[in-house]
Protein backbone atom coordinates (compact mmCIF):
# COMPACT_ATOMS: atom_id res chain seq x y z
CA UNK A 1 0.00 0.00 0.00
CA UNK A 2 1.20 3.24 -1.15
CA UNK A 3 1.00 6.16 1.57
CA UNK A 4 1.29 10.32 1.73
CA UNK A 5 1.51 11.81 4.66
CA UNK A 6 0.62 15.50 4.55
CA UNK A 7 2.83 17.37 7.39
CA UNK A 8 3.05 20.88 8.34
CA UNK A 9 5.74 23.04 9.66
CA UNK A 10 4.11 25.08 12.46
CA UNK A 11 5.62 26.84 15.68
CA UNK A 12 5.80 25.06 18.81
CA UNK A 13 3.20 24.69 20.98
CA UNK A 14 4.95 26.68 24.06
CA UNK A 15 5.06 29.90 21.46
CA UNK A 16 4.49 33.05 23.34
CA UNK A 17 3.08 34.47 19.88
CA UNK A 18 3.98 38.27 19.29
CA UNK A 19 2.79 40.02 16.33
CA UNK A 20 5.03 41.42 13.40
CA UNK A 21 5.65 45.32 12.86
CA UNK A 22 3.29 44.78 10.13
CA UNK A 23 0.35 44.15 12.36
CA UNK A 24 -0.01 41.31 9.76
CA UNK A 25 1.68 38.30 10.49
CA UNK A 26 3.42 36.28 13.03
CA UNK A 27 6.95 37.99 14.57
CA UNK A 28 9.33 34.99 13.66
CA UNK A 29 12.16 36.24 15.51
CA UNK A 30 13.25 32.87 18.11
CA UNK A 31 9.98 31.22 16.95
CA UNK A 32 11.23 27.18 17.20
CA UNK A 33 9.10 25.01 14.18
CA UNK A 34 7.98 21.18 15.09
CA UNK A 35 6.24 19.00 12.36
CA UNK A 36 2.57 19.76 13.64
CA UNK A 37 0.85 17.53 16.70
CA UNK A 38 -1.89 15.96 14.49
CA UNK A 39 0.41 15.18 11.54
CA UNK A 40 2.95 13.14 14.01
CA UNK A 41 -0.03 10.77 14.90
CA UNK A 42 -0.65 10.93 11.05
CA UNK A 43 3.04 10.59 9.81
CA UNK A 44 2.90 7.41 12.84
CA UNK A 45 -0.40 5.43 11.53
CA UNK A 46 1.26 6.08 7.62
CA UNK A 47 4.45 4.00 9.01
CA UNK A 48 2.18 1.62 11.25
CA UNK A 49 0.20 0.37 8.19
CA UNK A 50 3.03 0.36 5.90
CA UNK A 51 4.52 -2.17 8.71
CA UNK A 52 1.63 -4.11 8.20
CA UNK A 53 0.48 -4.22 4.85
CA UNK A 54 3.75 -3.62 3.08
CA UNK A 55 4.17 -0.52 0.58
CA UNK A 56 5.80 3.13 0.84
CA UNK A 57 5.12 6.18 2.67
CA UNK A 58 5.99 9.84 1.33
CA UNK A 59 6.00 12.80 3.34
CA UNK A 60 4.39 15.77 1.47
CA UNK A 61 4.75 19.03 2.73
CA UNK A 62 4.12 22.92 1.61
CA UNK A 63 6.81 25.21 3.45
CA UNK A 64 10.20 27.17 3.33
CA UNK A 65 13.33 25.17 2.09
CA UNK A 66 13.90 24.94 5.92
CA UNK A 67 10.92 22.67 6.30
CA UNK A 68 13.03 19.62 4.60
CA UNK A 69 14.60 19.66 8.36
CA UNK A 70 10.43 18.28 9.44
CA UNK A 71 10.35 15.97 6.74
CA UNK A 72 13.36 14.61 8.05
CA UNK A 73 12.16 13.95 11.35
CA UNK A 74 9.80 11.61 9.90
CA UNK A 75 12.36 10.07 7.73
CA UNK A 76 13.77 8.84 10.92
CA UNK A 77 10.62 7.61 12.16
CA UNK A 78 9.93 5.00 9.38
CA UNK A 79 8.77 6.91 6.08
CA UNK A 80 10.38 6.48 3.13
CA UNK A 81 10.92 9.40 0.92
CA UNK A 82 9.86 13.32 1.14
CA UNK A 83 8.61 15.68 -1.20
CA UNK A 84 8.46 19.12 -0.15
CA UNK A 85 6.72 21.79 -2.46
CA UNK A 86 8.02 25.77 -1.91
CA UNK A 87 6.43 28.90 -3.42
CA UNK A 88 7.94 31.98 -2.06
CA UNK A 89 4.75 33.12 -0.71
CA UNK A 90 3.42 29.61 1.00
CA UNK A 91 2.23 31.75 4.06
CA UNK A 92 -0.18 33.67 1.89
CA UNK A 93 -1.83 30.94 0.58
CA UNK A 94 -5.62 30.08 1.64
CA UNK A 95 -7.12 26.32 2.70
CA UNK A 96 -8.12 25.67 -1.08
CA UNK A 97 -4.75 27.19 -2.67
CA UNK A 98 -2.90 24.70 -0.58
CA UNK A 99 -5.27 21.62 -1.71
CA UNK A 100 -4.82 22.40 -5.22
CA UNK A 101 -1.14 22.40 -4.96
CA UNK A 102 -1.36 19.12 -3.07
CA UNK A 103 -3.83 17.40 -5.26
CA UNK A 104 -1.58 17.56 -8.12
CA UNK A 105 1.62 16.62 -6.70
CA UNK A 106 -1.01 12.92 -4.91
CA UNK A 107 -2.26 12.63 -8.42
CA UNK A 108 1.83 12.39 -9.31
CA UNK A 109 2.59 9.89 -6.57
CA UNK A 110 -1.12 7.88 -7.08
CA UNK A 111 -1.67 6.56 -3.74
CA UNK A 112 -3.72 4.57 -2.00
CA UNK A 113 -4.35 6.19 1.29
CA UNK A 114 -3.46 10.26 2.32
CA UNK A 115 -2.94 10.65 5.71
CA UNK A 116 -2.97 14.33 7.47
CA UNK A 117 -3.43 15.67 10.81
CA UNK A 118 -6.83 16.69 11.98
CA UNK A 119 -6.16 20.48 11.38
CA UNK A 120 -2.05 22.28 11.61
CA UNK A 121 -1.60 23.64 15.15
CA UNK A 122 -0.73 27.48 13.82
CA UNK A 123 -3.82 28.38 11.73
CA UNK A 124 -6.10 25.79 13.08
CA UNK A 125 -8.63 25.84 10.39
CA UNK A 126 -8.45 22.05 9.84
CA UNK A 127 -9.67 22.41 6.02
CA UNK A 128 -6.78 21.43 3.76
CA UNK A 129 -7.49 17.28 4.49
CA UNK A 130 -10.70 17.68 3.69
CA UNK A 131 -10.86 20.06 0.20
CA UNK A 132 -8.00 17.69 -0.82
CA UNK A 133 -10.09 14.72 -1.07
CA UNK A 134 -13.17 16.47 -2.56
CA UNK A 135 -10.67 18.06 -5.32
CA UNK A 136 -9.79 14.69 -5.94
CA UNK A 137 -12.79 12.78 -5.63
CA UNK A 138 -11.46 10.71 -2.45
CA UNK A 139 -13.53 9.76 0.35
CA UNK A 140 -12.36 11.06 3.55
CA UNK A 141 -12.74 10.44 7.25
CA UNK A 142 -11.91 13.43 9.74
CA UNK A 143 -10.54 13.32 13.49
CA UNK A 144 -10.48 9.45 13.08
CA UNK A 145 -9.30 7.85 16.39
CA UNK A 146 -9.29 4.46 14.44
CA UNK A 147 -8.57 3.07 11.38
CA UNK A 148 -9.04 -0.49 10.13
CA UNK A 149 -7.83 -0.80 6.43
CA UNK A 150 -9.12 -4.27 4.58
CA UNK A 151 -7.93 -4.39 0.96
CA UNK A 152 -10.00 -1.44 -0.94
CA UNK A 153 -12.48 -0.87 1.67
CA UNK A 154 -11.68 0.79 5.14
CA UNK A 155 -13.72 1.60 8.49
CA UNK A 156 -13.18 4.82 10.71
CA UNK A 157 -14.40 5.98 14.19
CA UNK A 158 -14.61 9.39 14.36
CA UNK A 159 -15.14 11.76 17.59
CA UNK A 160 -18.06 13.68 17.67
CA UNK A 161 -20.13 15.32 20.30
CA UNK A 162 -22.75 12.86 20.38
CA UNK A 163 -20.14 9.79 20.39
CA UNK A 164 -18.13 7.56 18.51
CA UNK A 165 -18.99 7.67 14.61
CA UNK A 166 -17.88 4.56 13.04
CA UNK A 167 -17.67 5.45 8.90
CA UNK A 168 -17.32 2.73 5.73
CA UNK A 169 -15.35 4.02 3.25
CA UNK A 170 -13.93 2.81 -0.28
CA UNK A 171 -9.74 3.51 -0.83
CA UNK A 172 -8.72 5.83 -2.00
CA UNK A 173 -9.16 7.73 0.71
CA UNK A 174 -7.95 11.20 3.04
CA UNK A 175 -7.84 10.20 6.41
CA UNK A 176 -7.12 13.05 8.92
CA UNK A 177 -6.02 11.78 11.91
CA UNK A 178 -7.24 12.93 15.53
CA UNK A 179 -5.18 12.39 19.04
CA UNK A 180 -6.33 9.02 20.14
CA UNK A 181 -5.55 7.18 17.00
CA UNK A 182 -1.87 6.67 18.31
CA UNK A 183 0.63 6.84 20.49
CA UNK A 184 4.20 8.48 17.68
CA UNK A 185 7.48 7.07 18.34
CA UNK A 186 10.40 8.67 18.97
CA UNK A 187 13.06 8.50 16.13
CA UNK A 188 15.98 6.15 17.26
CA UNK A 189 19.82 6.72 16.60
CA UNK A 190 19.66 4.12 13.29
CA UNK A 191 16.58 5.91 12.09
CA UNK A 192 17.96 9.46 11.83
CA UNK A 193 21.03 7.98 10.48
CA UNK A 194 19.19 6.18 7.66
CA UNK A 195 17.09 9.17 6.99
CA UNK A 196 19.91 10.74 6.09
CA UNK A 197 19.99 9.14 2.70
CA UNK A 198 16.84 8.88 1.93
CA UNK A 199 15.15 11.38 -0.95
CA UNK A 200 13.88 14.69 -0.57
CA UNK A 201 12.51 16.16 -3.82
CA UNK A 202 11.89 19.98 -3.74
CA UNK A 203 9.78 20.97 -5.94
CA UNK A 204 8.38 24.99 -6.48
CA UNK A 205 4.51 25.01 -7.30
CA UNK A 206 3.06 27.74 -8.55
CA UNK A 207 2.05 30.35 -6.27
CA UNK A 208 -1.57 30.59 -5.61
CA UNK A 209 -4.25 33.59 -5.11
CA UNK A 210 -5.33 33.49 -1.54
CA UNK A 211 -9.22 34.39 -1.21
CA UNK A 212 -8.25 34.97 2.84
CA UNK A 213 -6.09 38.10 3.00
CA UNK A 214 -5.17 39.10 6.44
CA UNK A 215 -6.16 42.84 7.83
CA UNK A 216 -4.82 42.82 11.21
CA UNK A 217 -3.24 40.53 14.08
CA UNK A 218 -2.93 41.19 17.24
CA UNK A 219 -2.66 39.51 20.65
CA UNK A 220 -6.00 39.39 22.63
CA UNK A 221 -6.31 41.56 25.51
CA UNK A 222 -4.89 40.18 28.44
CA UNK A 223 -8.26 39.49 30.92
CA UNK A 224 -9.02 41.72 33.71
CA UNK A 225 -7.11 40.98 37.24
CA UNK A 226 -9.22 38.52 39.30
CA UNK A 227 -8.39 37.72 42.61
CA UNK A 228 -8.12 35.53 45.16
CA UNK A 229 -11.26 34.77 47.73
CA UNK A 230 -9.39 33.15 50.01
CA UNK A 231 -7.93 30.16 51.50
CA UNK A 232 -9.15 26.52 51.69
CA UNK A 233 -12.49 25.45 52.20
CA UNK A 234 -13.57 28.99 54.64
CA UNK A 235 -13.63 30.18 50.89
CA UNK A 236 -16.03 28.65 49.66
CA UNK A 237 -18.69 30.92 50.44
CA UNK A 238 -16.75 34.18 49.48
CA UNK A 239 -16.24 32.39 46.15
CA UNK A 240 -20.10 31.60 45.67
CA UNK A 241 -20.93 35.36 46.70
CA UNK A 242 -18.64 35.86 44.35
CA UNK A 243 -19.75 34.09 41.45
CA UNK A 244 -23.72 34.48 42.47
CA UNK A 245 -23.51 38.45 43.11
CA UNK A 246 -20.81 39.66 41.03
CA UNK A 247 -20.39 37.84 38.15
CA UNK A 248 -23.89 36.59 38.39
CA UNK A 249 -23.34 32.76 36.57
CA UNK A 250 -25.12 31.39 39.42
CA UNK B 1 -27.75 38.52 -0.20
CA UNK B 2 -28.60 34.91 0.50
CA UNK B 3 -26.81 33.08 3.60
CA UNK B 4 -27.59 29.68 3.71
CA UNK B 5 -27.18 27.85 7.20
CA UNK B 6 -26.52 24.21 8.08
CA UNK B 7 -29.23 23.27 10.89
CA UNK B 8 -28.34 20.37 13.20
CA UNK B 9 -31.09 19.45 15.13
CA UNK B 10 -32.18 17.08 17.91
CA UNK B 11 -35.46 16.13 19.84
CA UNK B 12 -37.33 18.81 16.86
CA UNK B 13 -35.07 22.01 17.59
CA UNK B 14 -32.15 23.25 16.19
CA UNK B 15 -29.23 22.74 18.47
CA UNK B 16 -28.30 25.65 20.20
CA UNK B 17 -24.95 26.20 17.72
CA UNK B 18 -27.02 25.82 14.93
CA UNK B 19 -29.84 28.64 16.47
CA UNK B 20 -26.34 30.90 16.78
CA UNK B 21 -25.06 30.11 13.43
CA UNK B 22 -29.09 31.26 12.56
CA UNK B 23 -28.51 34.29 14.24
CA UNK B 24 -25.43 35.37 12.88
CA UNK B 25 -26.63 34.75 9.74
CA UNK B 26 -30.03 36.80 10.21
CA UNK B 27 -28.13 39.65 11.77
CA UNK B 28 -26.35 39.84 8.29
CA UNK B 29 -29.35 39.33 6.01
CA UNK B 30 -32.83 38.93 5.40
CA UNK B 31 -32.87 36.01 3.44
CA UNK B 32 -31.67 33.13 5.10
CA UNK B 33 -32.04 29.94 4.19
CA UNK B 34 -31.82 27.43 6.36
CA UNK B 35 -31.06 23.90 5.46
CA UNK B 36 -32.14 20.45 7.44
CA UNK B 37 -32.13 16.82 7.11
CA UNK B 38 -31.87 13.52 8.98
CA UNK B 39 -34.42 11.81 11.29
CA UNK B 40 -36.26 14.38 13.01
CA UNK B 41 -36.13 17.10 10.42
CA UNK B 42 -39.85 17.76 9.52
CA UNK B 43 -40.29 18.77 13.45
CA UNK B 44 -37.22 20.80 13.38
CA UNK B 45 -38.33 22.85 9.86
CA UNK B 46 -41.31 23.56 11.07
CA UNK B 47 -39.99 26.04 13.48
CA UNK B 48 -36.79 27.54 11.91
CA UNK B 49 -38.66 30.85 11.32
CA UNK B 50 -38.48 31.24 14.93
CA UNK B 51 -34.78 31.31 14.99
CA UNK B 52 -34.40 33.54 12.04
CA UNK B 53 -34.21 31.41 8.63
CA UNK B 54 -36.71 32.93 5.98
CA UNK B 55 -36.58 30.00 4.10
CA UNK B 56 -36.04 26.26 5.00
CA UNK B 57 -34.62 23.49 2.85
CA UNK B 58 -35.80 20.12 4.34
CA UNK B 59 -33.64 17.27 2.11
CA UNK B 60 -35.51 14.39 2.59
CA UNK B 61 -34.34 10.46 2.08
CA UNK B 62 -34.10 7.63 4.76
CA UNK B 63 -30.21 6.83 3.98
CA UNK B 64 -27.23 6.92 6.16
CA UNK B 65 -25.29 10.48 6.74
CA UNK B 66 -22.26 11.00 4.31
CA UNK B 67 -20.19 14.52 4.78
CA UNK B 68 -19.75 14.40 1.07
CA UNK B 69 -22.80 14.15 0.09
CA UNK B 70 -24.25 16.58 2.19
CA UNK B 71 -21.55 19.21 1.24
CA UNK B 72 -22.99 18.29 -2.80
CA UNK B 73 -26.18 18.81 -1.42
CA UNK B 74 -25.20 22.39 0.43
CA UNK B 75 -23.25 23.35 -2.60
CA UNK B 76 -25.79 23.02 -4.89
CA UNK B 77 -28.47 24.82 -2.76
CA UNK B 78 -25.57 27.82 -2.46
CA UNK B 79 -25.92 27.79 -6.11
CA UNK B 80 -29.66 27.60 -6.42
CA UNK B 81 -29.84 30.68 -4.49
CA UNK B 82 -27.26 32.54 -5.51
CA UNK B 83 -26.15 32.55 -1.77
CA UNK B 84 -23.03 34.82 -0.94
CA UNK B 85 -22.60 32.92 2.66
CA UNK B 86 -22.38 29.53 3.73
CA UNK B 87 -22.34 29.35 7.60
CA UNK B 88 -21.84 26.07 9.61
CA UNK B 89 -21.53 25.58 13.36
CA UNK B 90 -17.57 25.11 14.28
CA UNK B 91 -19.02 21.34 15.96
CA UNK B 92 -17.62 18.20 14.71
CA UNK B 93 -20.16 17.23 12.01
CA UNK B 94 -19.89 21.12 10.88
CA UNK B 95 -16.63 21.30 10.50
CA UNK B 96 -16.48 18.03 9.07
CA UNK B 97 -19.11 18.77 6.21
CA UNK B 98 -17.83 22.68 5.86
CA UNK B 99 -14.18 22.23 3.77
CA UNK B 100 -15.70 19.69 1.21
CA UNK B 101 -18.69 22.37 0.48
CA UNK B 102 -16.24 25.30 0.71
CA UNK B 103 -14.23 22.91 -2.28
CA UNK B 104 -16.95 22.57 -4.40
CA UNK B 105 -17.72 25.89 -4.72
CA UNK B 106 -14.39 26.78 -5.18
CA UNK B 107 -14.12 28.55 -1.83
CA UNK B 108 -11.24 28.43 0.55
CA UNK B 109 -13.05 28.04 4.16
CA UNK B 110 -12.99 29.80 7.47
CA UNK B 111 -13.21 27.75 10.76
CA UNK B 112 -14.06 28.63 13.87
CA UNK B 113 -15.20 32.56 13.47
CA UNK B 114 -15.25 34.56 16.15
CA UNK B 115 -16.87 37.67 14.26
CA UNK B 116 -18.54 37.98 11.31
CA UNK B 117 -19.59 41.29 9.45
CA UNK B 118 -20.80 42.97 6.53
CA UNK B 119 -18.33 45.07 4.53
CA UNK B 120 -19.27 46.96 1.71
CA UNK B 121 -20.24 44.12 -1.12
CA UNK B 122 -18.57 41.21 1.40
CA UNK B 123 -17.63 39.95 4.85
CA UNK B 124 -14.86 40.60 7.45
CA UNK B 125 -14.22 37.55 9.51
CA UNK B 126 -12.58 37.67 12.90
CA UNK B 127 -11.11 33.61 13.91
CA UNK B 128 -8.06 32.87 16.51
CA UNK B 129 -4.77 31.13 15.39
CA UNK B 130 -2.46 29.26 17.79
CA UNK B 131 -5.82 28.46 19.62
CA UNK B 132 -6.20 31.74 20.46
CA UNK B 133 -3.21 33.17 21.33
CA UNK B 134 -3.72 35.58 18.02
CA UNK B 135 -6.55 37.20 16.86
CA UNK B 136 -6.54 37.10 12.84
CA UNK B 137 -8.75 39.85 10.87
CA UNK B 138 -9.15 38.57 7.15
CA UNK B 139 -10.96 40.28 4.24
CA UNK B 140 -12.25 36.64 2.36
CA UNK B 141 -11.99 37.30 -1.72
CA UNK B 142 -14.00 34.06 -2.30
CA UNK B 143 -16.83 34.08 -3.86
CA UNK B 144 -18.63 32.57 -0.99
CA UNK B 145 -17.99 32.86 2.51
CA UNK B 146 -17.90 29.73 4.03
CA UNK B 147 -17.37 29.88 7.51
CA UNK B 148 -17.74 27.57 10.42
CA UNK B 149 -19.07 29.43 13.45
CA UNK B 150 -17.45 29.16 16.77
CA UNK B 151 -20.10 28.21 19.74
CA UNK B 152 -21.09 30.58 22.21
CA UNK B 153 -19.95 33.35 20.49
CA UNK B 154 -22.77 34.45 18.36
CA UNK B 155 -26.74 35.58 19.89
CA UNK B 156 -29.33 33.50 18.88
CA UNK B 157 -32.34 35.17 16.63
CA UNK B 158 -34.76 36.59 19.04
CA UNK B 159 -37.55 38.30 16.66
CA UNK B 160 -39.72 35.21 15.65
CA UNK B 161 -40.78 35.14 12.91
CA UNK B 162 -41.98 32.24 9.60
CA UNK B 163 -40.60 30.46 7.08
CA UNK B 164 -41.82 28.58 3.87
CA UNK B 165 -40.36 24.75 4.00
CA UNK B 166 -39.73 23.26 0.49
CA UNK B 167 -38.62 19.19 0.83
CA UNK B 168 -36.08 18.79 -1.53
CA UNK B 169 -34.51 14.58 -2.29
CA UNK B 170 -30.75 14.68 -0.91
CA UNK B 171 -28.09 12.93 -2.52
CA UNK B 172 -27.82 9.61 -1.45
CA UNK B 173 -24.96 8.00 -2.34
CA UNK B 174 -21.53 9.54 -0.17
CA UNK B 175 -18.44 8.52 -0.46
CA UNK B 176 -18.16 7.35 3.52
CA UNK B 177 -21.21 6.67 4.62
CA UNK B 178 -21.82 6.91 8.41
CA UNK B 179 -22.77 2.79 9.30
CA UNK B 180 -23.36 3.62 13.24
CA UNK B 181 -22.91 5.92 16.21
CA UNK B 182 -21.79 4.42 19.46
CA UNK B 183 -23.60 7.30 21.50
CA UNK B 184 -22.23 8.76 24.42
CA UNK B 185 -24.71 8.08 27.85
CA UNK B 186 -27.57 9.80 27.80
CA UNK B 187 -27.32 13.65 29.17
CA UNK B 188 -23.52 13.68 29.18
CA UNK B 189 -22.20 16.78 27.62
CA UNK B 190 -19.34 17.17 25.59
CA UNK B 191 -16.74 19.56 27.11
CA UNK B 192 -17.02 21.88 24.40
CA UNK B 193 -20.92 22.78 24.20
CA UNK B 194 -21.02 22.83 28.25
CA UNK B 195 -22.36 26.16 29.85
CA UNK B 196 -20.19 25.17 32.82
CA UNK B 197 -16.49 22.92 33.02
CA UNK B 198 -15.14 21.56 36.14
CA UNK B 199 -11.47 20.68 34.91
CA UNK B 200 -9.23 18.71 36.54
CA UNK B 201 -4.86 18.74 36.30
CA UNK B 202 -2.14 16.77 38.16
CA UNK B 203 -2.73 17.70 41.30
CA UNK B 204 -5.27 15.37 41.69
CA UNK B 205 -2.88 12.69 41.96
CA UNK B 206 -4.38 10.04 40.56
CA UNK B 207 -7.26 8.91 38.33
CA UNK B 208 -9.47 8.76 41.34
CA UNK B 209 -9.12 12.14 42.26
CA UNK B 210 -11.15 13.20 39.81
CA UNK B 211 -13.70 11.58 41.89
CA UNK B 212 -14.07 15.29 43.27
CA UNK B 213 -14.44 16.73 39.82
CA UNK B 214 -17.21 13.98 38.58
CA UNK B 215 -19.09 15.09 41.56
CA UNK B 216 -18.84 18.91 41.59
CA UNK B 217 -19.69 18.78 37.64
CA UNK B 218 -22.66 16.39 38.87
CA UNK B 219 -24.15 19.11 41.14
CA UNK B 220 -23.70 21.78 38.89
CA UNK B 221 -25.83 19.52 36.72
CA UNK B 222 -25.18 21.20 33.73
CA UNK B 223 -21.78 21.00 33.59
CA UNK B 224 -19.03 18.77 31.31
CA UNK B 225 -15.76 16.86 33.15
CA UNK B 226 -12.09 18.56 31.45
CA UNK B 227 -9.11 17.75 31.63
CA UNK B 228 -5.50 19.07 31.21
CA UNK B 229 -2.45 17.66 28.88
CA UNK B 230 -0.81 16.24 31.49
CA UNK B 231 -3.81 13.76 32.74
CA UNK B 232 -4.54 12.86 29.41
CA UNK B 233 -1.16 12.01 28.53
CA UNK B 234 -1.10 9.89 31.70
CA UNK B 235 -4.12 8.28 30.53
CA UNK B 236 -6.39 9.25 33.11
CA UNK B 237 -8.63 10.66 31.28
CA UNK B 238 -9.97 10.13 27.57
CA UNK B 239 -8.52 12.88 25.21
CA UNK B 240 -12.21 13.87 24.33
CA UNK B 241 -11.93 15.35 27.58
CA UNK B 242 -8.83 17.59 26.93
CA UNK B 243 -8.82 21.41 27.10
CA UNK B 244 -6.10 23.25 25.45
CA UNK B 245 -3.93 23.59 22.38
CA UNK B 246 -4.08 19.99 21.39
CA UNK B 247 -7.36 19.38 22.94
CA UNK B 248 -10.57 21.61 22.75
CA UNK B 249 -10.98 25.29 22.69
CA UNK B 250 -13.83 25.91 25.15
CA UNK B 251 -15.55 29.18 26.47
CA UNK B 252 -18.34 28.12 28.86
CA UNK B 253 -20.00 30.38 31.02
CA UNK B 254 -18.30 29.42 33.93
CA UNK B 255 -14.66 27.47 34.08
CA UNK B 256 -13.41 25.66 36.83
CA UNK B 257 -9.81 24.76 37.09
CA UNK B 258 -8.88 22.64 40.00
CA UNK B 259 -5.23 21.63 40.52
CA UNK B 260 -4.72 22.78 36.86
CA UNK B 261 -1.28 24.89 37.33
CA UNK B 262 -1.99 26.56 33.55
CA UNK B 263 0.15 25.79 31.29
CA UNK B 264 0.58 28.22 28.14
CA UNK B 265 -1.31 25.55 25.95
CA UNK B 266 -3.99 24.69 28.75
CA UNK B 267 -5.07 28.56 28.66
CA UNK B 268 -4.97 28.99 25.20
CA UNK B 269 -7.66 26.53 25.30
CA UNK B 270 -9.83 28.30 27.93
CA UNK B 271 -8.94 31.91 28.06
CA UNK B 272 -12.39 33.24 26.56
CA UNK B 273 -14.26 31.57 28.95
CA UNK B 274 -16.73 34.11 30.46
CA UNK B 275 -15.97 33.90 34.24
CA UNK B 276 -13.06 31.66 35.34
CA UNK B 277 -12.35 29.72 39.00
CA UNK B 278 -8.83 28.38 39.67
CA UNK B 279 -8.84 26.26 42.92
CA UNK B 280 -4.94 25.19 43.40
CA UNK B 281 -2.47 24.65 46.28
CA UNK B 282 0.35 26.78 44.69
CA UNK B 283 -0.13 30.25 45.10
CA UNK B 284 2.15 31.31 42.30
CA UNK B 285 0.47 28.72 39.34
CA UNK B 286 -0.29 30.84 36.33
CA UNK B 287 -3.33 29.50 35.94
CA UNK B 288 -4.49 32.39 38.52
CA UNK B 289 -3.40 35.14 36.49
CA UNK B 290 -6.20 34.65 33.86
CA UNK B 291 -8.47 33.51 36.83
CA UNK B 292 -11.64 36.10 38.02
CA UNK B 293 -11.76 34.16 41.56
CA UNK B 294 -9.20 32.02 43.19
CA UNK B 295 -8.83 29.97 45.71
CA UNK B 296 -5.66 28.47 47.23
CA UNK B 297 -5.96 25.53 48.81
CA UNK B 298 -6.46 21.42 48.81
CA UNK B 299 -8.79 20.52 45.80
CA UNK B 300 -9.75 17.57 48.36
CA UNK B 301 -10.56 20.11 51.07
CA UNK B 302 -12.38 22.59 48.94
CA UNK B 303 -14.36 20.95 46.58
CA UNK B 304 -16.53 18.33 48.97
CA UNK B 305 -17.36 22.36 50.30
CA UNK B 306 -17.93 23.15 47.57
CA UNK B 307 -20.14 20.80 45.45
CA UNK B 308 -22.61 20.61 48.62
CA UNK B 309 -23.41 24.22 48.35
CA UNK B 310 -23.79 23.98 44.61
CA UNK B 311 -26.04 21.04 45.00
CA UNK B 312 -28.22 23.32 47.36
CA UNK B 313 -28.59 26.37 45.27
CA UNK B 314 -29.20 24.43 42.12
CA UNK B 315 -31.85 22.11 44.55
CA UNK B 316 -33.56 25.74 44.75
CA UNK B 317 -33.58 26.65 41.25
Amino acid sequence: MNIVACIKRVPTTDLQAKVGGDQKSLDSAGVQYMVSFYDEIAVEEAVRLKEKHGGEVTILSMGPSDAAKEIRECLAKGADKGVLLTDSEWDQRDALSTAKALKAKVEELGPNLVLTGRLATDHDNGAVGPMLATLLGWACVTDVIELEIDGDKGTAKRESESGVEIYDFQLPAVITCQKDLNEPRYAGLKGIMAAKKKPVEEAACEPGASQAEVTKLSVPPARKEGRIVGEGAAAVPALLDALRNEAKVL
Amino acid sequence: MTIVVYVEHQHGAPKRASAEALGAARSLSDQVVAVVAGEGADAAAAGLGGHGATRVVHLTGSHAFSPDAMAQDLAKIVGEHGAKGLFLSATSTGSDVAPRAAALLDSTLFSNCTAVNAAGDGFEITRPWLAGKLIAELSPKSSVLCATLRRNTFQAHSGGGNAEVSQVAATETGQATLARIEAKEEGKLDVSEAPVVVSGGRGLKEPEGFGVIEELAAAFGDAAVGASRAVVDAGWRPHGEQVGQTGKTVSPQLYIAVAISGAIQHLAGMKTSKVIVAINKDPEAPIFKVADYGIVGDAFEVLPVLTEEVRKIRAQG
